[in-house]
């Protein structure tokens, strides 16, 4: 009895747990299942629960012909497109952070202090709640279906720019006068000392804020109006926007999928850099 | 702090990136939003008149307007607390076990990286009224499912879906603080003979306070702004408005109504509700600073 008990306390989470992961996989397996299958077999309940033999096929016509659905824009283009904007919005973000937080810690200039305090305010400033007034700019520079209206009003960060200044006080102040002895100026020590000891927080940064500019949705749906310009995650809005009178949902699914991969496996294979990144 | 003193011109070719991008398109649109906030204008933006502070009494007067919010405060309460519990509850269970730590955490992670959109597209299969294996599955419950009609069908759609993404973030959190608590203090009261109930919530969970609080305002900021691709996708605020949230309405207001100066007002009101929960995040960043 006793060591029914014993084991039973050694498999029972086990068990929750593997139903636990087995419920978060659930919507993937089923898109997975939908995505496998010809249309005419997605039109009509009973679904099937088992992956079927299409996947290849419609990865294919969703990648090359794209559909009615989408305006005929084929899912390359805009799989071209977010990557290009995550690319745009993480490397931009490290970027402007990186100098920064040079230029707050180891310079004294007038007006630092006021610095210090604009570039706190824009943690407080998501670009949901300036959106009408932004939209407004960029439309006016006329950077409506533009890279840089899709990026460059997200790329101001706070948190990376605290992050590289909390790393750069942790440097210890000798390496500044041994660069200074070495007669190696601001720019010099930057570029050949500081980078190179960056290089764990960038690769983590960046992790975070590619998956950040791929998920982003509310932004790329006003600023880009051009078929051309759309990224995937805001492409997923056109076809639910006609899912219920085309149901095509065996091509959606497919989308789907090939929207989630990119930034679920940059997550999962990097994810201990993932992690360090998130915990920063 | 060693620094290069006679340098300071340098310094501003390193700042003033990162200023003139904060000054164009943060703080420009902020005072904008603010100051559009206080004018009447029409559709077209041909006109306006000042308005002084009747777009904001509008907005409280409107049943819209408290709908939504009563709405996003739902949303954010239910979301907030089902994937906390969740993701402490998972992330105690993994953390008690002795072999495949890392396995678990790498299946329970992925979710982060699926955007908003994606995952509610998902789901919004799932619940299709009439092809949806949840549906089905439902139905043959004797449950009359049909989240387009059913306002809290919908809004349990939306949180089931929002909860989903959001788990990962919180179970990550939990498990690493999970991991920090010195091995120590447990075999301590293990030694007292304290139950593992009691264990947990009289040492492990006080421990975890700083967590908790963390994922509280975070979750609470994702239930407000992020959900917006998740409704968009999946009922557009509707059935009537009974999924339409503060941001959704912003939206609403300002793109599709052409409302400019109630959507400013809007804007102006989710600002300030930001600027108190990144203030209260501080407040508890300096508290962990103090404590270490």
């Amino acid at each position: 009895m006793r060591s029914f008990k014993a084991s039973c306390a050694r498999i029972c989470p086990h068990v929750i747990l593997c139903i636990f992961v087995a419920f978060m996989f659930l919507p993937l397996y089923l898109a997975i299942v939908a995505a496998s299958h010809d249309g005419s077999t997605m039109m009509h309940a009973p679904l099937p629960i088992w992956p079927g033999t299409a996947l290849f096929s419609n990865v294919k016509t969703v990648l090359t012909d794209g559909l009615v659905a989408t305006g005929g824009e084929p899912v390359a283009r805009m799989l071209l497109n977010s990557f290009l904007m995550a690319m745009l919005v993480a490397s931009g973000k490290i970027f402007l952070a990186l100098l920064s937080a040079f230029a707050l810690v180891y310079f004294n200039f007038p007006g630092k202090r006021f610095c210090f305090a604009l570039i706190f305010i824009t943690m407080m400033l998501p670009v949901e709640v300036r959106i009408i007034p932004t939209f407004q700019l960029v439309a006016s520079f006329g950077w409506l279906n533009s890279f840089a209206g899709l990026t460059l009003p997200l790329m101001a960060s706070a948190t990376a720019t605290f992050l590289f200044r909390q790393f750069f006080k942790t440097i210890p102040g000798e390496l500044v006068d041994a660069a200074k002895l070495d007669g190696a100026g601001p720019v010099r020590f930057f570029i050949d000392i500081l980078l190179p000891l960056s290089k764990p927080h960038i690769a983590s940064l960046f992790i975070i804020m590619f998956v950040y500019g791929w998920n982003q949705y509310l932004w790329p749906l006003l600023i880009t109006t051009d078929t051309n310009m759309a990224t995937i995650v805001m492409g997923i809005r056109y076809l639910a926007g006609v899912a219920d009178q085309i149901p095509q949902w065996h091509y959606i699914m497919t989308v789907a999928l090939i929207a989630l991969l990119p930034p679920c496996l940059v997550v999962v294979t990097l994810q201990r850099w993932f992690e360090q990144g998130l915990r920063e | 702090m060693a620094r290069f003193t006679q340098h300071s011109k340098t310094a501003f070719f390193f700042i003033v990136p990162q200023i003139l991008v904060t000054l164009l398109f943060f703080i420009w649109p902020a005072c904008g939003a603010l100051l559009q906030s206080l004018f009447f204008s029409d559709a077209f933006g041909l006109h306006r008149s000042f308005a002084g502070l009747a777009n904001f009494i509008d907005l409280f007067r409107s049943a819209d307007y408290c709908q939504a919010l009563w709405v996003t405060l739902l949303l954010a309460g239910s979301i907030t607390f089902i994937t906390m519990a969740l993701g402490l509850a998972l992330a105690v269970l993994v953390s008690g076990r002795r072999t495949g730590q890392q396995v678990y955490k790498t299946l329970l992670l992925w979710p982060y990286a699926v955007a908003p959109a994606v995952a509610a597209i998902l789901w919004r299969f799932l619940f299709h009224p009439t092809l949806g294996w949840m549906t089905h599955i439902l139905q043959a419950a004797g449950v009359d499912f049909n989240y387009v009609i059913h306002a809290r069908q919908a809004l349990a759609v939306v949180i089931m879906t929002a909860s989903w993404q959001q788990f990962s973030y919180n179970f990550l959190f939990y498990f690493a603080a999970l991991k920090m608590i010195p091995r120590g203090l447990i075999e301590a009261a293990i030694m007292d003979g304290a139950s593992a109930w009691r264990r947990f919530w009289q040492i492990i969970f006080p421990l975890l306070s700083p967590t908790t609080f963390f994922l509280l305002t975070m979750n609470l900021i994702y239930s407000f702004f992020d959900t917006f691709g998740i409704i968009h996708v999946i009922t557009n605020g509707g059935p009537g408005y009974s999924t339409t949230t503060l941001i959704y309405k912003v939206y609403e207001d300002g793109f599709v109504g052409m409302d400019s100066g109630s959507a400013s007002a809007q804007s102006v009101v989710l600002m300030l509700l930001v600027i108190g929960l990144t203030l209260l995040q501080f407040r508890y960043l300096e508290k962990k600073v103090h404590y270490q």
